[in-house]
């Protein structure tokens, strides 16, 4: 009986590691992502962000994560229960269900479907009803009037992200995200190069997506005070921020496989530069480096300790990153180094996401709603058709990749400022005319 | 014994949910049953090896099509429908037609399990999945077929699509 | 393997339960959601009959299906919420303007 068992589970133990890790690690990722943009904003206003909670407030998420979890639980009065219990959950589902098939290296990867960039596309559709439900179980206007402007976000962005995945997954020519990371390896260039419009129209929908800012303004405190976040607290309101942050790992992770070529580091195939494999280590050391040079400015001896523990974690991986490009350890290179290229690429994607968010301004809703369908959505397609048509130069005409692509680009952008142009008059009339 | 035991758990939650969605008094209750129901089906497409229209399903029908119902649901809220009668006065003789059509349905399978050739057709599937040459997969069979022997209702269909938009927003506006 | 009969059991199940949510439900929302259930039990058996066929043109005919069924949601939505905005009645029986 119990041999039957562990028969049945073998094939599926190391994916049912891998999902366990990603479950077990994913909330406390989220909370250092949440303190590196509070730092990163700081930065970028001048101030110094959390100092207090830990060295450089590094234990500022721990400090958060038990003020959340202690919080007391408000359920509105009229709320529909079973919906306001339900909502969280859905986003939360939605929002983990999605990393099942994002391939952290060549190795990490929960289940390598044959229709992995579809799946993740209808996962993320589905985490609208967590929104929408959550806005209109809470019994109240501001939610519901959030929810209702945050899915209307969702829906019309989603069309003009799916467009641009599609002409990403023309030149791949699979939906596999194993497969496109290794077409990407095959044919040496990443799809950003051969799409740049298409990866630009990514970008900006996956803001929109993931309702960040410029796009926020379902969930800006000015404006809704928090839209379908209103109503909930402590661990609810938990639930849906790390729907939110898994939300953009997931989007950061799509456009690093399908754009920014996954787990290979820039030019995998050329030997002469074959140096840039000393990076990852390097990188480290130098942070660890950082972190003992700081470490005897502490005020408190605690923080002293703390700081050298972490600058030691540092030089551990650097020793992790490094030890594997020497011989006995060195089938463990592609799975540990692409791990790294991988997660340094989404960072950098999130980072964009970050400096967006306190540079820029943000959209009115008509604004919005106008950008997604009359600029986005109509430079998506056209985007799509000159990619097809530059693929059909490049296979049955026999012109070069690179001849075709430009051309189609140059004749899209020529499309895209038109529409700009045309958006711009749409917005100011003519004095005279109504 | 996998497949029997997903195909039962997903064509039960598909019933089960199909009975709430037609007796629930709150209409966005129905609503979020039916998308249990569509996901269930979406399982049963996957079990049946067509991975594309699980996708297909998920992203448009639960995606979609669902969330307009809860948007329409949300803007048309009514607290006075919920005490409301909700079935009409003629329930007992539609359920008994509507049972009588399911009764006829079930009639014409019987009759085709007992002909020949009907008999043949009802039995274990015998085929493999369907395959084109090379590792190509479902996705890029339904491909191959959608875009070479279904052009033609491919491009009707997306001139419906384009009517039905503009039908809607024309619908849907304050003013025309 | 799942004879085919399971399927078309599911199928004619999930179609019954959707002729009766049209045929006795007032709400005309629901009733649009029965029908969403028909056109899915429909769905079920033509998929069903392509993987014993053995055939790929039954999952297209369903992808058809599945857009017809958003293009007749979205339209009828549409009219459901210009009604709406004209007699503030969601209830089939009351949607009686042409009776004589």
């Amino acid at each position: 009986m119990i041999q039957s068992l562990i028969e049945f589970v073998r094939p599926h133990a190391l994916p049912l590691i891998y999902a366990l890790v990603i479950v077990a690690v994913l909330p406390l990722i989220v909370g250092y992502i949440v303190l590196v943009e509070r730092k990163v904003m700081a930065d970028m206003q001048a101030r110094l962000g959390p100092m207090r909670v830990g060295p450089h407030g590094l234990l500022q998420p721990i400090a958060d994560a038990v003020k959340l979890l202690l919080k007391e639980d408000i359920i509105p009065e009229n709320a529909d229960r079973l919906i306001f219990w339900l909502a969280p959950l859905l986003s939360v589902t939605a929002g983990l269900l999605a990393l099942a098939v994002v391939p952290i290296g060549p190795m990490f990867q929960i289940a390598d479907l044959n229709i992995g960039l579809l799946f993740i596309l209808g996962i993320s559709s589905m985490g609208i009803f967590g929104i929408v439900l959550g806005g209109w179980a809470s019994n109240s206007h501001y939610s519901l009037l959030g929810a209702l402007r945050s899915a209307a976000q969702l829906v019309s962005y989603e069309t003009a992200a799916g467009m641009a995945l599609v002409s990403g997954l023309l030149l791949a020519g699979t939906l596999s995200m194993h497969a496109i990371v290794e077409v990407q390896e095959s044919q040496q260039v990443w799809f950003a190069f051969l799409s740049p419009i298409g990866f630009f129209v990514y970008l900006v929908a996956s803001i929109a997506e993931t309702n960040r800012a410029p796009f926020d303004l379902p969930e800006a405190e000015s404006e809704l005070v928090a839209g379908y976040m209103t109503e909930y607290s402590g661990f609810r309101w938990s639930l849906y921020f790390l729907a939110e942050y898994a939300n953009m790992i997931v989007v950061g992770s799509i456009a690093t496989i399908l754009f920014w070529g996954g787990w290979l580091r820039p030019f995998p195939n050329v030997r002469a530069l074959d140096f840039l494999d000393f990076m990852p280590a390097l990188l480290m050391l130098l942070i660890g480096a950082y972190c003992f040079w700081r470490t005897p400015k502490q005020p408190v001896n605690i923080q002293r300790m703390f700081l050298a523990a972490v600058g030691l974690l540092c030089l551990v991986l650097a020793g992790a990153l490094a030890g594997v490009l020497a011989g006995p350890a060195a089938f463990l290179k592609p799975a540990v180094h692409g791990a790294f290229w991988f997660l340094l690429k989404v960072f950098v994607y999130l980072y964009t996401f970050m400096w967006l968010r306190f540079t820029l301004p943000r959209y009115r809703f008509d604004q919005l709603m106008r950008l997604g369908w009359q600029f986005m959505i109509p430079v998506a397609i056209v985007n799509l058709m000159g990619v097809g048509i530059a693929l059909a130069l490049h296979r049955q005409a026999g012109w070069s990749l690179g001849a075709a692509v430009t051309l189609t680009t140059v004749l899209t952008l020529i499309v895209a400022a038109w529409l700009a142009r045309a958006g711009e008059r749409a917005e100011r009339p003519i004095a005279g005319e109504t | 014994m996998l497949d029997q035991a997903l195909f039962y758990f997903f064509a039960g939650l598909a019933v089960v949910s199909a009975v709430l969605v037609v007796t629930r008094r709150n209409a966005v209750h129905s609503a979020i049953f039916l998308v249990t129901a569509l996901l269930a089906t979406a399982g049963i497409f996957l079990q049946l090896g067509a991975e594309f229209l699980f996708a297909v399903q998920i992203i448009l029908y639960v995606g979609g099509i669902m969330v307009l119902f809860i948007f329409v649901i949300m803007l048309v809220n009514l607290d006075v429908a919920l005490h409301q009668v909700q079935f009409n006065r003629q329930w007992l003789v539609a359920v008994l037609l509507a049972l009588g059509l399911g009764a006829e349905i079930f009639g014409v399978y019987r009759l085709a399990q007992k002909s020949p050739r009907g008999a043949d057709l009802l039995q274990l599937p015998a085929h493999a999945l369907p395959q084109l040459p090379g590792k190509a997969g479902n996705t890029e069979l339904i491909g191959h077929v959608l875009f070479r022997d279904y052009m033609l209702p491919f491009e009707i269909a997306s001139i419906l699509l384009l009517v039905a938009m503009i039908g809607a927003v024309v619908m849907a506006k304050r003013k025309v | 393997m799942i004879p085919t009969s399971h399927y078309v059991f599911l199928s004619l199940a999930l179609f019954t339960i959707g002729v009766i949510g049209v045929v006795t439900r007032r709400n005309v929302i629901i009733i649009l959601m029965s029908i969403e259930l028909i056109l899915n039990a429909v769905n079920i058996n033509l998929v069903a009959f392509s993987r014993q066929v053995g055939s790929v043109h039954g999952q297209v005919f369903a992808i058809f299906i599945i857009t017809d069924a958003a293009a007749e949601a979205a339209v009828g939505l549409g009219i459901i919420i210009a009604f709406f905005r004209n007699r503030a009645t969601l209830l089939a029986d009351e949607m009686d303007i042409l009776k004589w």
